[in-house]
């Protein structure tokens, strides 16, 4: 496996899903050991990934490359650099964790886990996809997994979620199509001088037609490009599916949605956008950072206002994202290291909440805040892994989430000092909406109602731990993370600010 | 006049046309062997069907036109021509063709109790193959009228051919009466045409046209007929008003060859003929020059923006899944236009692959609604609720495949169908088509997909009947002979697209 780490990776949960199509549907304690199984082989793959990295290289390792279709000069160019090694660590351990998290579905088992399996596979692929048609097709081929994902075992409004999420993706990716092919138009090989895919090729702005590099064809290109992006992330005013897939979508494919497909809007930008169009988005970055702050601020404002609580870590999410945007826009050294930072911390604490969530919906099958009280007696283990979870969500310091979202801060404020002092009160209204929270849900008077909710057990803690300790681990000490992306990351900055 | 120059045809021309050949007999025998079924289950004249459409694949397969001169061979007293356009087009209707006739032979609209001479459908349609194989070949006005009206003549005897239904009767009638008026319009701009230029083969006209004298107005309105004639054939806007309601009434195997078959013939004919007459030859910029002066990539640009969005906004608010595809493939004509608009090897290439993965594509779609016909009697969609949980899963698979690829999504062959039409018209910087059929691909998704919603999503009513469809192995067998190569083409579709371009290379060649 050593030459094709990451094609086993991408792969192997395919092989997985195949071999469950291949079990009948009854059989489904065996249809999640397989699942489990391959879920399992990336993880160890990606530990692997992780111990052989070589930190201080900006270039591309564990490359593979061969030609695909020739007569397009399209090729399977699968590579990661320190961008991408954080975001394949973190899809390995969510998707491997979220397959337990799974375990109490019941409803067509086999259906669900073949789809888990095969969004597993297309995340892997858009994290080291180096080829541009590649990319979009791993980008593409999520798609109809998590329709179905969420369309089939999600709640009461699934079916209308479950359409709008793929239509809004799909408006955003039929734009990145069109980027994708000006560009595969409009470069060319420096060896063949063949139009191509290889986004290598595309960074390099030598190779561009005189048209590509014309400002206003660049500048809508960027646009292009940008919403895509944007809809993934999802950036004002292009979030309205997500709170209603959070809500919707059963726990672990919360946890998948947020965890780790929202980062693709980010990671997009940074991946493809940033290095094809440097100029641009240093043409953009006000905009950007602007969009940062009101994603931070809005997103929290309209947590604080949810009576449900995964649609208030949904509209969290909303609100964190903004951060890696904000830290993105800075276009230095602290800001970028930040910026994806925050998309591996936001990762973990995120799935933490939505598997907290999941926890309490599948006891009294509500989330409604008001609706509970006092929980904290009645579970009190449950209540402190929630509020580790939280407390980790508000930033407080020793936890994970707090260091990505001081570094953006250092990045932002000697570039944007307006936007970034106003971004900071999103810190205020982040500690409010999670406490005021906590408040309403474990403390205060028991409600009887819930008296008979058992404390959360081994299997939901087993999904727990792990994310925990990752969480308060990097909270005191980032470097492990840090130290995978600071070579590239600033190599990128050098790139784009020049 | 050259039409005293007629040139006799010679007995050593059939060699190059062995498949017309063998389904000209095929079609007699099966009639004849319809004839002697009289009353039972028709099994001589479907295995002489299938038969001679196999051979005739074979045959086709074996004869790829490569050997053929440059230009193509022209037989038959130079009426049609064998090259690698037609070989291309010849597999294509055979592989529907023979698709067809095996999924038939499981429909209950066909092969129900109520008809007698269930063999004829066999016979008509190696008939319609034929003719639709001669469509492609022609490289002669009168050849391509003959031919077109082959095709007609065959479509309206299928069309009407459950008699004694309303619906399907009316369907017919319906074709006919538009079939001859646009037949008429198509022919007076023919007429139009041979009074500017003298002449009735393709490259003659070519001639006369590059070497002037055509006035750029006339020819405008002679293109302009012509291409309302054949915008029927293939349901363009504003001449596609039969299109859903003979899809509707027609038996649904007939409406499956009847959106595929014809369509391509359609788009066969247009490239030869508008590529012959208009865009080759020896003076590229006279070519050039004179597409510019009748506005032609404009036209064809606003047919197929209108044609698209048409078919996709009015296939939003159908419920009948059936006449969902009907506009849905009003819609894809559209996407087709755009390799049209520049009359580019690349855009013509690109229309190639397309038809190919179209074919793919709708006609699993359509298997898919034939199947489930025979248990449901019913094609609207509010019947489908749970149908995925009441068959094999792997059916339910195979239509999302289906589905997914008619959306345009990747991995599916459509998506690389339309990538490839995309790049054509964005190479030539015709943005705002390139976008709106982008936009249009996202409207797509939600008619297509909610086929998947109320077949998968929603489980069936409570009360409503749950029992589970078995379908018949032939059925399962079609069906993953178009779905597995749905799949696969839209990751391996390096040699098809090699294909193409060798094709339209093969025609542009003289």
């Amino acid at each position: 496996m050593g030459e094709h780490i990451l094609s086993w990776m991408t792969f192997f949960p395919v092989i997985g899903a195949a071999v469950i199509a291949f079990i009948p549907g009854g059989r489904k304690s065996v249809i999640k050991t397989v699942a489990a199984a391959a879920a399992a082989v990336p993880l160890i793959l990606a530990v692997q990934l992780y111990l052989q990295f070589d930190r201080g290289s900006s270039g591309l390792q564990f490359v593979e490359h061969h030609s695909w279709i020739k007569s397009f000069n399209i090729e399977y160019f699968m590579a990661v650099d320190g961008l991408s090694m954080p975001m394949m660590l973190l899809t390995a351990l969510l998707s491997f964790l979220c397959i337990f998290a799974s375990w109490n579905i019941e409803k067509a088992t086999k259906g669900y886990f073949a789809m888990f399996l095969i969004l597993e596979a297309g995340m892997f692929g858009v994290f080291c996809a180096l080829d541009f048609f590649l990319f979009y097709v791993f980008w593409e081929v999520m798609l109809l997994p998590m329709y179905f994902l969420i369309g089939i075992w999600g709640g009461p409004r699934r079916e209308y979620a479950a359409i709008k999420f793929f239509l809004y993706t799909l408006a955003g990716s039929v734009l990145m199509l069109l980027a994708m092919i000006a560009f595969y138009l409009n470069t060319s090989d420096p060896v063949t001088g063949g139009h191509t895919f290889n986004m290598v090729h595309m960074f390099d702005q030598n190779n561009h037609s005189p048209w590509l590099q014309v400002t206003n064809v660049r500048h809508l290109l960027w646009m292009a490009l940008f919403i895509g992006f944007a809809i993934k992330v999802p950036v004002f005013p292009f979030h309205t599916w997500l709170p209603d897939a959070h809500v919707e979508a059963p726990t672990a494919v919360s946890v998948i949605l947020a965890g780790v497909l929202l980062k693709m809007g980010t990671y997009g930008l940074l991946r493809i956008s940033y290095p094809m169009l440097p100029d641009q988005a240093m043409w953009f970055r006000y905009a950007l950072a602007t969009l940062g702050a009101i994603n931070i601020l809005y997103g929290a404002y309209c947590a604080m206002a949810q009576k449900d609580m995964k649609k208030l870590v949904a509209y969290s999410s909303v609100s964190h994202m903004g951060y890696v945007l904000l830290g993105m826009a800075a276009m230095n050294s602290a800001g970028m290291n930040g910026a994806v930072l925050q998309m591996f911390n936001h990762g973990t604490i995120t799935a933490m909440m939505f598997l907290c969530v999941g926890v309490v919906y599948d006891r009294a099958h509500t989330r409604e805040i008001n609706g509970f009280g006092g929980l904290g007696l009645q579970m009190p283990r449950y209540f402190s892994f929630f509020s580790f979870a939280l407390f980790a969500a508000l930033g407080l310091p020793g936890l994970s989430g707090f260091v990505s979202e001081a570094m953006i801060f250092m990045g932002a404020f000697p570039a944007f000092r307006t936007i970034t002092i106003i971004s900071a009160l999103g810190i205020i209204i982040g500690a409010a909406y999670v406490l005021w929270m906590l408040q309403r849900v474990f403390l205060g008077p028991k409600n009887d109602k819930w008296d008979n909710l058992p404390d959360i057990n081994a299997r939901e803690m087993l999904t727990l731990v792990p994310i925990g300790i990752l969480v308060l681990l990097l909270g005191v000490y980032p470097m492990p993370v840090l130290d995978l992306m600071k070579v590239t990351l600033n190599n990128l900055v050098k790139v784009v600010a020049g | 006049m050259e039409l005293l120059h007629v040139k006799i045809p010679s007995w050593a021309d059939l060699q190059w046309w062995l498949p017309e050949l063998v389904l000209c007999l095929t079609f007699l025998f099966a009639l004849i062997g319809d004839l002697l079924a009289r009353g039972r289950r028709p099994v001589v004249p479907f295995a002489i069907a299938v038969l001679g459409l196999a051979v005739a694949g074979v045959l086709a397969v074996v004869d790829t036109g490569a050997a053929a001169p440059a230009g193509g061979r022209a037989i038959m007293g130079d009426l049609v021509v064998v090259d690698g356009l037609a070989a291309f087009f010849r597999l294509l209707f055979l592989f529907a063709g023979l698709a067809t006739a095996l999924f038939a032979w499981t429909s209950e609209e066909i092969m129900g109790r109520r008809r007698e001479h269930k063999g004829e459908f066999y016979a008509l349609t190696v008939l319609m193959t034929l003719a639709m194989m001669v469509m492609a070949e022609a490289r002669d006005v009168l050849m391509l009228y003959l031919s077109m009206e082959g095709v007609g003549l065959a479509s309206y005897v299928m069309a009407g051919y459950m008699r004694t239904s309303l619906r399907s009767t009316e369907a017919s009638l319906k074709y006919v009466v538009f079939g001859a008026v646009s037949s008429a319009i198509m022919l007076y701009g023919l007429s139009l045409l041979y009074g500017m230029t003298g002449s009735l083969r393709f490259d003659g006209i070519r001639q006369a046209l590059l070497a002037g004298g055509a006035d750029p107005f006339g020819l405008l309105v002679a293109v302009v007929l012509i291409l309302a004639g054949m915008s029927y054939k293939i349901a363009a806007v504003p001449f596609h008003f039969w299109c859903p309601d003979v899809y509707e009434g027609a038996p649904t195997p007939v409406a499956a060859l009847f959106s595929v078959g014809p369509k391509a013939a359609g788009f066969a004919l247009m490239i030869r003929f508008f590529y012959s007459t208009l865009a080759v030859g020896a003076n590229p910029a006279a070519s050039v020059a004179l597409i510019d002066a009748i506005n032609w990539p404009l036209l064809v640009a606003v047919i197929s923006a209108v044609t698209m969005t048409f078919g996709n906004l009015v296939a939003l608010r159908q419920d009948n899944v059936k006449r969902m595809l009907a506009y849905s493939s009003i819609a894809h004509v559209g996407y087709l236009l755009m390799g049209f608009v520049l009359l580019s090897d690349d855009g013509l290439a690109a229309i190639l692959f397309y038809l190919l993965v179209y074919t793919l594509m709708n006609l699993g779609a359509f298997f898919f609604v034939v199947a489930v016909n025979n248990h449901l009697k019913s094609e609207e969609l509010a019947d489908y609720g749970g149908l995925f949980y009441r068959m094999h899963w792997t059916v339910g698979v195979m239509m999302v495949i289906f589905l997914g690829s008619l959306t345009g999504l990747p991995p599916f062959a459509g998506f690389v169908g339309k990538l490839y039409l995309f790049m054509a018209v964005m190479d030539r910087q015709w943005f705002w088509l390139v976008i709106l059929a982008a936009l249009n691909s996202v409207v797509s998704l939600y008619y297509y997909f909610r086929v998947a919603k109320v077949m998968i999503l929603s489980r069936p009513a409570a009360g409503a009947d749950a029992s589970p469809l078995r379908l018949h192995w032939l059925q399962y067998v079609v069906l993953a002979c178009l779905a597995v190569p749905t799949l696969a083409l839209g990751l391996f579709f390096g040699s098809f697209k090699d294909l193409a371009d060798a094709s339209i290379r093969a025609m542009a060649g003289g």
